[in-house]
């Protein structure tokens, strides 16, 4: 039997959601809340208002802190990937920096900024800062030598060498760090919700739980943090479909 | 022949570029390696001039030193008279591969060079240069779409767009099949016949430089001389199989060390 290509993966979470379903109806108890009971949780969410309130807290949370980090990052990086001697002087104090978990930053945030969105911000600027730093700094380094010539030769200056062969030619991988570090802005948010304000879907995992165990609440904030992730991820991914931005797919 | 004694041009052109005791040496791990040593010779205006020598020797480290992308460790490189200091869109370097920017269509890359001219002015360019490199009908596609030979066909017409005086030609056709190749000597050498450029082609190919030039430049082994210069005295269109073809190209073995039979 042909199937057509989308039905393939919803016709196996279909079946995964079925198996969950029996399992936890042979076996009640305390294991885990069922998909029904997670569909009546989110339901539950989205008639007092909450859902929508706190997807959009989260998002917004996201979206400052990721493009804060986006606007610092990205320029700093391709300076310092172009001029070799700036790199040398930064070098030792990104490679120190960089390990340190956004979460390690929580009590910082929280001294500086109080409990609240701009603490909640300040940790997800601080957790994508670093891997678009890298990233721009090693687009700059991977733009092949004979893109370099060719602008230098047809005597262009410098700001429309940027425009026109830098930019074009970093902008592949800057994307696909962009997307992977979006990833990484989306798993802080929930972590600095659960500590560093008291809205959001991280917050509500917390808070379904402490509130008297509402585990199908839990199960239900963690199915719209999945979610989310997909469209995030999917977008940037449109994104990279754009045919002058995907040159790299077929080209090197 | 002397190896320093600098060749005396052909009588009816004038010096279109000149070396003087150029060299290069490079700096790796703290020692110098020299990948050229005092070479010198003269291309008039409108010669084809072929560089040939072993692989590794250095050819293209003199290509990129006659362009301006590389500082000569001592002497000098003039182009009319000037002494070369860096790159310039007079003299446009064609790479071996990868050259052409993926990133724009034909069209964008034949015009890359010519964001100063008028709208019309760059258009009429664009359009009389993919005829001239028969890209007709490929005007909007990608050279991710194209083949190799295309690509390059695509790098020289946005070198000629912007009118140089001196291509410089790093192995163009190195990275193609043979048929493609030879199918792609032919089209250069139609381009040359109709705008006359200075030309400096680096090839490896013993064939290619005996069908191309009206001069070949020998180099020996790292670090590169001149070991020899040789005239190919056979008008165009050159029969291939013709005995002066094959004596000049004989000549040139010897000349690079290799023996008659394999």
């Amino acid at each position: 039997m042909k199937l057509p290509r989308w039905l393939r993966p919803v016709l196996f979470i279909f079946a995964l959601l079925v198996i969950w379903e029996v399992a936890v109806d042979l076996h009640p108890g305390q294991i885990l809340p069922g998909p029904v009971a997670v569909l009546a949780a989110l339901v539950e969410l989205l008639q007092h208002g909450l859902l929508l309130k706190y997807v959009v807290a989260s998002l917004f949370r996201v979206t400052w802190g990721f493009m804060l980090a986006v606007a610092l990052a990205i320029p700093l990086g391709l300076i310092l990937g172009w001029y070799g001697r700036g790199e040398m002087a930064f070098n030792p104090v990104i490679q120190i920096l960089r390990p340190i978990s956004p979460l390690a930053w929580i009590p910082i945030a929280i001294l500086w900024f109080g409990v609240g969105d701009l603490a909640a911000v300040f940790l997800i600027f601080v957790g994508c800062f670093f891997p678009l730093l890298l990233t721009a700094m090693s687009a700059v380094h991977n733009i092949p030598a004979v893109y370099i010539n060719a602008g230098r030769n047809f005597g262009l200056g410098s700001r429309e060498f940027i425009a026109r062969v830098l930019y074009p030619a970093v902008i592949p991988q800057l994307l696909d760090g962009m997307r992977i570090t979006l990833g990484v802005a989306w798993l802080v948010v929930v972590a600095a919700e659960m500590i560093a304000v008291n809205s959001g879907l991280g917050f509500l995992i917390v808070d379904a739980r402490n509130a008297g165990n509402r585990y199908d609440l839990v199960v239900a904030g963690m199915v719209m943090i999945g979610a989310i992730g997909l469209v995030l991820d999917l977008a940037m991914r449109s994104l990279e479909r754009i045919k002058s931005f995907q040159w790299r797919s077929s080209e090197t | 022949m002397s190896l320093a004694e600098p060749i005396v041009p052909l009588p009816d052109r004038k010096p279109k570029l000149q070396t003087r005791n150029l060299g290069v040496v490079y700096q790796r791990d703290g020692t110098g390696i020299a990948a050229l040593e005092d070479i010198n010779f003269e291309v008039s205006d409108g010669e084809f001039v072929c560089l040939v020598g072993p692989s590794g020797c250095g050819k293209s480290t003199l290509l990129n030193a006659l362009g301006g992308f590389l500082s000569p460790t001592t002497g000098s490189v003039a182009i009319d008279g000037e002494t070369v200091t860096g790159p310039d869109r007079r003299r446009i370097l064609v790479f071996q591969e990868h050259g052409v920017f993926p990133w724009l269509t034909v069209e964008g890359n034949i015009g890359f060079g010519l964001s100063k001219l008028t709208r019309a002015e760059r258009e009429k360019r664009i359009v009389h240069y993919i005829e001239m490199v028969r890209l007709q009908g490929f005007e909007k596609a990608y050279p991710s779409d194209l083949s190799g030979g295309m690509k390059q066909r695509l790098q020289v017409a946005r070198a000629l767009a912007v009118d140089p005086d001196v291509l410089f030609l790093d192995e163009p056709f190195g990275s193609l099949d043979s048929i493609t190749r030879v199918i792609m000597r032919g089209e250069l050498l139609r381009i040359w016949q109709t705008e006359r450029r200075t030309i400096l082609f680096v090839t490896h190919d013993i064939d290619e430089a005996v069908q191309l030039a009206d001069r070949v430049v020998v180099l020996s082994s790292r670090p590169a001389k001149i070991q020899d210069i040789l005239t190919v005295d056979i008008p165009h269109p050159r029969n291939i199989s013709s005995p002066r073809y094959l004596e000049l190209r004989d000549e040139l073995l010897k000349l690079i060390g290799l023996a008659y039979e394999i």
